[in-house]
């Protein structure tokens, strides 16, 4: 098996960050107290989502351009581990906001947002399943994604920033601005978000690796 | 000069056409409108309204949803409903862009329409908390052609799906929830009669996502119009 060295190198970064994460020391805050390790686990996987639908978009866009199969199912796949990281990114945040807010669902701004973000993506899939041709499926499904990619700036960065929000970094609360004197946990944090964009680009090109295997089986017809 | 005026003449000629078909199939409007009182008259009888006993936030927030609604149902049929044979005509005779102009535009005149009636039998069952009426048709106006722009184009999309009606719901929600909660915002700004700055937030956003639903829609259409 081919071993290329970004894949070791995100292997072991994300040994260092889970171990690191959980044992290294952080700055002592009222309210977040140890829930701010969370930002480990938590902040990288909205980092991961957003570069994934990026991704996506982008091979949407060429595959608009180009027409090729490929451009597509790269396309389908990067917004399939997007949607992961979103979901766990959704999960680790309810995790927090137990501990932090005393209920899973708080009903914050960014909650929501995040949320609605989702379900736009959810309605992606959803439009592929509809379509019998293939070639329409993909140049279709392309188009709903670009609108869905642009539907969903303003549902992550804008309108949680228009009301009052309690997330961490928001309003006064203390987040991660908070700590840029604090230079222990940057020391975690960015290779955090290295480590799942590296991780996530890997899982994306094993399905896609596997997608295309399997349409020339198909196409060769055994 | 010429190009400009070619541009101009072929939207209109489609507006004309869209206002044409729709005169000759009164059924239709009259669905429409009865959709919107049974509405109305609905959220009437089942909150059981007395004057004030609804707080601004409820009132708003009835007020977008009975119009979403409509306005979902209305829209859909746009291109949903056309038959294949006249679509490839339209393909023959005019440019996907003017055709997606003209849709847009057509289908904010009806939103418009509807919001307005909406707002006059809202004011006739239920009440009319609304202070600042300048601010609130400014709403009702930027709302019209944000929710038209995106469903026009949501609708073409969906007419090329097999299950048309149950995917246009799916896919224009979460599209028009960011422009829904924007306009029952400042819809709340004008029931309570705020200043009017303490909106321009919102109205701002509004407008640039109203702008960019636009720009989205004439650029991709195309790519939709070909199949």
């Amino acid at each position: 098996m081919k071993v290329t060295w970004w894949k070791l190198l995100a292997i072991i970064l994300l040994l260092y960050v889970h171990v690191g994460g959980m044992l290294m020391g952080v700055p002592r805050l009222n309210i977040l107290n140890e829930t701010i390790r969370a930002l480990y686990f938590h902040v990288p996987m909205w980092f991961g989502m957003v570069l994934m639908y990026t991704l996506s978009v982008y091979y949407a866009i060429k595959h608009l351009r180009s027409s090729s199969k490929e451009d597509d199912i790269k396309s389908v796949e990067y917004a399939n581990v997007g949607t992961v990281f979103g979901i766990l990114g959704m999960l680790t945040g309810m995790l927090w906001a137990h501990y932090a807010w005393g209920t899973f669902w708080h009903g914050d701004p960014k909650q929501t947002g995040a949320a609605i973000a989702l379900l736009v993506y959810f309605a992606y899939f959803v439009l592929r399943g509809s379509f019998e041709n293939h070639e329409q499926r993909a140049r279709l499904s392309s188009v709903y994604n670009i609108f869905a990619y642009a539907a969903m700036i303003p549902l992550l960065f804008i309108i949680p920033r228009l009301s009052s929000s309690m997330h961490p970094g928001n309003g006064g609360n203390p987040g991660f601005n908070a700590y840029d004197l604090d230079s222990r946990m940057r020391l975690i944090f960015y290779p955090a978000v290295i480590a799942w964009f590296l991780m996530g680009v890997w899982i994306a090109m094993i399905r896609i690796r596997y997608r295309k295997v399997n349409e020339r089986i198909l196409e060769s017809g055994v | 000069m010429g190009a400009n005026n070619y541009v101009l003449g072929s939207i209109l000629e489609l507006l004309k056409k869209d206002f044409l078909l729709e005169l000759r199939r009164k059924s239709v409007i009259a669905g429409l409108g009865l959709y919107l009182f049974s509405l109305i008259f609905i959220c009437y009888l089942t909150f059981n309204l007395r004057e004030n006993a609804m707080n601004p936030m409820t009132w708003s927030a009835l007020f977008w949803l009975v119009i979403l609604f409509s306005v979902v149902n209305s829209v859909a049929k746009s291109f949903i409903g056309e038959r294949k044979g006249s679509m490839i005509y339209y393909y023959t005779v005019a440019s996907p862009q003017h055709i997606i102009l003209s849709k847009i535009l057509y289908n904010t005149l009806l939103c418009l329409v509807i919001s307005f009636s909406g707002y006059l039998l809202f004011s006739l069952f239920i009440f009319n908390p609304v202070q600042d009426t300048f601010l609130f048709f400014i709403a009702l106006v930027l709302g019209s052609f944000g929710f038209s722009a995106s469903l026009s184009f949501i609708s073409a999309l969906a007419s090329k799906a097999n299950n048309s009606n149950v995917l246009m719901a799916v896919l224009s929600f979460p599209v028009v929830i960011s422009i829904l909660l924007m306009t029952i915002r400042i819809t709340k700004n004008a029931v309570d009669g705020i200043d009017r700055a303490a909106s321009s937030d919102e109205i701002l956003n509004l407008v640039a996502i109203n702008c960019m639903a636009g720009a989205l829609g004439y650029i991709l259409f195309p790519y939709i119009w070909r199949s």
